[in-house]
């Protein structure tokens, strides 16, 4: 562990240094295990945030009320410790290096950690595929990667759905149906669409896209976090 | 540290303990909670790679296909006019949560295998949405597999994969595909979605089989 830094009030960056690391796909997870002194176990899947061309691998793990695992990363963790991680994990939610056409990226929270990697990929490849962000936080300070999203060189829209600054000229509500037809790409365009978030955030934003007319085949999505009821 | 140098059998090779972690979350450890996983409690995540599909039930129906004597085709009605049976099981998903005692209904694969006359070993599950996954054909008869159209009382809602889904609750819960519409039957393995994608072949989740190799 070479750095744990604030990234929001409630998510924290963890910078690693990994000893053979193979390489990863933008869009690609690791699993994170540890171990007590008794050998209980505790192990959970966060994203990678930082790009495959980085010399470090960034995760940026945001704390759950009462989370075992992401307690300890974002509250007892510090630089020199050891951390035990599986990965690569994950072909799917990933950066189409070799597709054609434009991509859409739509987040909702920590959701945006993938896309990181995503957008990081795309500035050191110098790809002139078209990109675009769709971010939805609760307020200015929960916006994670605002350093990486300021040099990404793509639009990126934010909405702020709890809290906004004053003078705040962006937009302030949830993602709708409306939202997405006036802040991402067209479906006549064909974009390849990538959706993570929370599972109702996904569920909305997926459902919409198809009600645009979005190809369900071309709709990509990552839901973690928040769990529904039955 | 390295990354793939965990025994995943064990989970214990090397020894590594994480310094200041107590798991102080646990709770008295079930013995029902297969390694890895944690007691989710009451929630109930959702975990799929695409939008939630919308099959009309006019539309809906389930096919047993591939190496069979004759295909077997159920509509809607001829499905809910099946046998069924209330199934009440623990369901352990790869992302490492567990659910105790979720409660569903619907027809035994059993049942829906019926009279079928076939050499096959191997099933593919494919759903709405383009989703696949494979089994060994004995993993889904004997009575430890069902198509399930219920859950908690209540018709199966679309993100926990309504109309109605897989349930194979002695494998990690991806091998449960969600809007399933049939099963294909081989005499060769052809892996499925997330198979494909690195995940275990098989899924049992007392031997962390979560991805390939494991």
């Amino acid at each position: 562990m070479l750095s744990v830094t604030a990234e929001t009030p409630t998510a924290s960056r963890l910078r690693l240094a990994v000893h053979d690391w193979a390489g990863h796909d933008a869009g690609q997870h690791v699993d994170v295990r540890l171990t007590a002194p008794d050998g209980y176990t505790a192990q959970r899947s966060y994203s990678i945030a930082s790009p495959p061309q980085a010399p470090h691998l960034d995760l940026v793990v945001e704390r759950l009320e009462d989370g075992e695992v992401s307690g300890y990363l974002t509250e007892e963790l510090r630089g020199g410790d050891l951390l035990e991680l599986r990965g690569p994990i994950g072909g799917y939610f990933v950066w189409p290096a070799t597709a054609a056409g434009p991509v859409q990226l739509i987040a909702g929270g920590s959701g945006v950690v993938p896309f990181l990697s995503m957008l990081g990929h795309h500035r050191a490849t110098r790809s002139e595929t078209q990109v675009r962000l769709l971010y939805s936080a609760r307020s200015e300070a929960d916006l994670i990667g605002t350093g990486e999203l300021a040099g990404a060189g793509i639009s990126t829209t934010v909405t702020l759905t709890r809290a906004a600054p004053p003078g705040w000229e962006g937009l302030r509500r949830r993602v709708d149906v409306t939202m997405l037809a006036e802040h991402t790409l067209a479906p006549e365009r064909s974009p390849l669409v990538f959706v993570c978030g929370p599972t109702s955030f996904v569920e909305t934003v997926a459902a919409g896209l198809l009600s645009l007319g979005h190809d369900q085949s071309r709709i990509k999505t990552e839901r973690f976090g928040a769990t529904g009821g039955p | 540290m390295g990354a793939n140098d965990i025994d995943p059998n064990t989970g214990t090779t090397p020894r590594f303990v994480s310094r200041g972690f107590t798991g102080r979350a646990r709770r008295a450890r079930s013995a029902r909670l297969p390694p890895g996983q944690y007691d989710v409690g009451t929630g109930f995540p959702v975990l799929s790679a695409g939008p939630t599909p919308n099959t009309h039930l006019s539309r809906w129906d389930f096919t047993v296909q591939g190496q069979v004597d004759q295909v077997r085709h159920y509509s809607w009605a001829e499905f809910r006019s099946l046998p069924r049976e209330d199934v009440e099981v623990d369901i352990h998903c790869v992302t490492s949560w567990s659910k105790f005692d979720t409660r569903w209904e619907g027809v035994s694969v059993d049942t829906l295998l019926g009279d079928v006359e076939s050499e096959a070993e191997y099933a593919l599950a494919f759903s709405d949405g383009g989703y696949t996954t494979n089994l060994p054909l004995a993993d889904l008869t004997g009575g430890r597999a069902w198509v399930v159209d219920t859950y908690d009382g209540a018709p199966l809602r679309p993100e926990h994969g309504g109309p109605a889904r897989l349930l194979v609750p002695h494998l990690y819960f991806w091998k449960s595909a969600k809007w399933v519409r049939g099963l294909v039957l081989g005499e060769v393995e052809e892996l499925g979605f997330w198979e494909r994608f690195g995940y275990h072949r098989y899924g049992d989740p007392w031997r962390q089989q979560r991805y390939a190799g494991d």
